[in-house]
């Protein structure tokens, strides 16, 4: 079926596609030019001129040890969010999917996370697990653990960690719901009639047809650990203890806002946005083969 | 090889609605029966209890002599067809067709043979490779029966599986789905609302209404000897005219203050209200009969049905094109012999039997 619609002139068509097209222009195109452009200059001290200096923020960038290091951290970071995120979501999602008492109301309060900003989210984490207030810090406490995710790095990614996955979980298992809902139940049926046990029929049934669902999820939570966990790493544990969780985007911001290094700031934000393209063409075209069916 | 027996079995969802009650039927090993009925009857409720798709509320199933109510569908020996073919989209045809072998733990050349012959069969050969959205719907329709058929069930179940294709294909798949059966000799139940496919493939007819049987026998023994006003307008097509009727006594009934003679005996007091059926082949035209005003004419080739209204009531004939030359507004005198006058109790719609008097 053709849907294309003709107009008379081009005039209207252009009318129509303005706002869009300078809302795009104005919040992303504009702002990712201005950080190209501030990346090749260096500010003075005081922010009152800059110079134009070439490769040289990107060089200083690249010879940083710190920045391998946020990489790392990010690297860690992102695996482990994403992972977790991506299973446990699923994981509730097939729970939910049964037939169940209240299924209704279970949905409701596993979506309710996704409504909570970054940063709320970050300090009711900050909260539960701060070693000296905190509810879960005293009773690991009494376990003999000695939770300190001021002072121990690995505490505190282990903490930034729960509370990005926690915020994702929601959006996630929303689209694995949807996902599972969309299979016909008949499938379902014929593969217990075809002997499949519960386990191996989500396996070799559930699961390879809830694999678009899936990889649309993944790229997303890629760009989310990225970028959009900033809020939760800075109301946590603000990029420390001794910046074991400084992340990319992190340092974007501890560098430029609060190091003052505008041209250094940009050029590792340029650096990152290529990252993020690069990691999403090639997961559009490697790994979308494998799961159309 | 199995007999299906389903005794005493009934069905209540979580609501409280009974789709099916108190349901007792035996299918014979080999036989080939199918459940027809309007939508909503329980007939595919009650499939899928014998499948292991729904529990039992009451009563048992028992396949070969097996009480398997409280058996996993896989544990029961059985294949299922879906209406929507349910193949897996993302299996190749082969695939699709080994993986009930595969979960059973069949070795692999074993699968490959059994595949081989399932696709000569269902003549599926080029297009084991194939996913199944690049099939036809008759060929995913042969895919699902081979599916089937590999697994070399005690039982198969049959669930509307030929109402998503077209007209054509329908008739052609019918007969190969019969013919398949009988070559292999498998016990099946055949779910389906359509009295045509009822009609022609049952050895045994079971015909459905609200949840219970209204009668079970062979297909023929039901057209010609209908129970109830339910199993007579819904086998055969076009359906039986009913005809509100009172008893004048000694055997005869006044339709539309026309006197007919129905069986003699039949004892039905004077003033007794009844349900005439009379199949619309066999009305026909006659010099002494009662008068129709034609209404409308459908021309169906070698036949035409005439539909008319005889005072009140409505009624269709069905007679050989050019046999009579109706046209809309026209009188025709019409009649009936009498052994084919069906004679119904008006209220309970059941059939009078001749030593029954009620």
């Amino acid at each position: 079926m053709d849907k294309r619609v003709f107009f008379p002139s081009k005039t209207v068509p252009l009318l129509l596609l303005l706002p869009q097209l300078v809302i795009t222009l104005v919040f992303f195109y504009w702002p990712a030019v201005q950080a190209v452009v501030m990346s090749f200059q260096m500010e003075d001290a005081f922010g009152t001129t800059s110079e134009f200096v070439g490769f040289e923020n990107y060089t200083a960038v690249f010879t940083d040890p710190f920045y391998y290091r946020a990489m790392g951290v990010t690297a860690v970071f992102s695996t482990a969010v994403a992972f977790l995120s991506l299973s446990l979501s699923l994981l509730l999602a097939v729970m939910a999917d049964r037939d169940i008492k209240g299924a209704g109301l279970y949905r409701t309060l596993l979506i309710w996370p996704y409504a909570v900003a970054p940063a709320i989210a970050g300090v009711l984490w900050y909260f539960m697990f701060q070693p000296s207030l905190g509810l879960f810090a005293r009773m690991l406490r009494d376990w003999g653990i000695d939770w300190n995710p001021l002072l121990n790095g690995d505490h505190a990614m282990i903490l930034v960690v729960m509370a990005a996955t926690w915020k994702q979980i929601s959006y996630n298992f929303l689209f694995f719901l949807a996902g599972l809902q969309a299979i016909p139940k008949s499938l379902i049926e014929a593969a217990a009639i075809d002997g499949a046990r519960p386990f191996r029929r989500f396996w070799t049934i559930v699961f390879p047809l809830l694999s678009p669902t899936t990889f649309f999820l993944f790229v997303v939570n890629i760009v989310y650990v990225f970028f959009d966990t900033f809020g939760i790493i800075d109301a946590v544990t603000g990029g420390g203890p001794a910046k074991t969780t400084t992340t990319l985007v992190f340092k974007v911001y501890a560098d430029g806002r609060l190091g003052g290094d505008l041209g250094g700031s940009a050029a590792q934000s340029v650096v990152l946005m290529v990252m993020v393209i690069a990691l999403t063409a090639i997961q559009f075209r490697f790994i979308e083969r494998k799961v159309s069916y | 090889m199995a007999d299906i027996r389903l005794d005493h079995v009934g069905k209540t969802y979580a609501g409280g609605f009974e789709a099916v009650r108190d349901l007792s039927l035996t299918v014979p090993d080999g036989c080939f029966c199918v459940l027809v009925g309007p939508s909503g009857c329980g007939k595919s409720t009650l499939l899928r209890m014998v499948a292991g798709l729904e529990t039992i509320t009451t009563g048992t199933v028992s396949l070969n002599a097996q009480v398997v109510n409280h058996l996993e569908p896989a544990q029961r020996d059985i294949a299922m067809v879906f209406q929507n073919y349910a193949l897996y989209p993302h299996m190749r045809v082969y695939d699709n067709m080994a993986y009930g072998l595969r979960n059973r733990g069949v070795p692999e050349a074993e699968i490959a043979s059994r595949v081989a012959h399932a696709a000569q069969i269902l003549d599926l050969e080029d297009l084991l490779t194939r996913k199944p959205r690049a099939l036809s719907g008759g060929q995913r329709q042969r895919v699902a029966m081979g599916r089937a058929i590999v697994r070399k069930p005690q039982v198969f179940l049959f669930d509307e599986p030929l109402s998503n294709l077209d007209a054509k294909l329908r008739v052609h798949m019918r007969v190969e789905i019969r013919k398949l059966q009988k070559a292999l000799g498998v016990t099946s139940l055949y779910v389906t609302h359509d009295q045509t496919e009822a009609m022609t493939m049952a050895d045994l007819l079971v015909v459905m209404n609200k949840g219970v049987i209204e009668q079970i026998g062979a297909p023929m023994e039901i057209y010609r000897t209908p129970m109830s006003v339910f199993v007579a307008t819904f086998i055969g097509s076009p359906p039986m005219n009913i005809l509100e009727a009172t008893s004048l006594g000694d055997g005869v009934v006044s339709i539309e203050g026309h006197r007919l003679l129905i069986d003699q005996a039949l004892s039905l007091p004077a003033g007794h209200k009844v349900k005439i059926g009379i199949r619309p082949e066999h009305l026909s035209v006659q010099a002494d009969g009662f008068t129709i005003h034609v209404e409308l004419v459908e021309s169906l080739g070698a036949h035409q049905i005439i539909h008319a209204t005889w005072g009140q009531q409505k009624l269709a004939m069905q007679v050989e094109t050019d046999r009579v030359p109706a046209q809309s507004g026209q009188a025709l005198v019409v009649g009936c012999a009498p052994q084919h006058l069906h004679v119904f109790d008006a209220q309970t719609g059941q059939r009078l039997l001749r030593d029954n008097a009620s």
